[in-house]
């Protein structure tokens, strides 16, 4: 029965979904009518990254010279759009003085990974291997 | 909310959530699996924290 959503999905519309499901936490199942998955991770990973923030996480830069920063910022952009949003407003600054700094970083940096998952969830899900 | 044990709930249970979801498709079953995982990581951090207490810095 799974097998139908596949056989529906063309190759360019699965990765536009893997795109979508990157942009939007989620966005990739509810396209693929899965709503009760997609809106969970929507809420789950947009309040686990916004958590994050308000923990005083940082939000890393791209910066070769320093590997494990370059790899943070690669785990923070996981998260998609709320990562350009919370860059657009000013935050994810970062305060290292903070009790939470740390706290913060792993919320932020784990909601995007999390979010990776997901998107090769909806990934599998449009190849029909779920 | 600034605890080490508050933050860590916290954390294992957004990390539950999204895991069961993803692994289990019915939403009985995602409870059950989610509510496992939560108490296997928030008991493994509990644990691992006593195994490290003697340890020196």
């Amino acid at each position: 029965m799974r097998a139908t959503t596949a056989d529906r999905t063309q190759p360019a519309a699965i990765y536009l979904i893997c795109a979508a499901a990157w942009v939007v936490p989620g966005l990739g199942h509810l396209l693929q009518g899965r709503r009760q998955k997609g809106l969970i991770f929507l809420v789950a990973l947009t309040l686990m990254f916004a958590y994050g923030l308000w923990l005083e996480g940082r939000l890393f830069p791209f910066q070769i010279s320093e590997p494990l920063v370059a790899l943070a910022f690669i785990a923070d952009l996981g998260i998609g759009l709320p990562y350009f949003i919370a860059k657009s407003i000013g935050v994810g600054a970062g305060r290292v003085v903070a009790i939470t700094y740390e706290y913060g970083n792993a919320f932020v940096i784990v909601a995007g990974l999390l979010n990776m998952l997901v998107v090769l969830d909806a990934f599998d899900i449009a190849k029909g291997r779920k | 909310m600034t605890s080490h044990f508050g933050l860590m709930v916290v954390f294992a249970l957004f990390v539950s959530t999204v895991f069961a979801t993803l692994m289990r498709d019915q939403p009985k079953e995602q409870l059950a699996f989610g509510a496992r995982l939560l108490v296997g990581f928030v008991g493994a951090g509990v644990l691992i924290g006593w195994l490290l207490y003697p340890l020196p810095l």
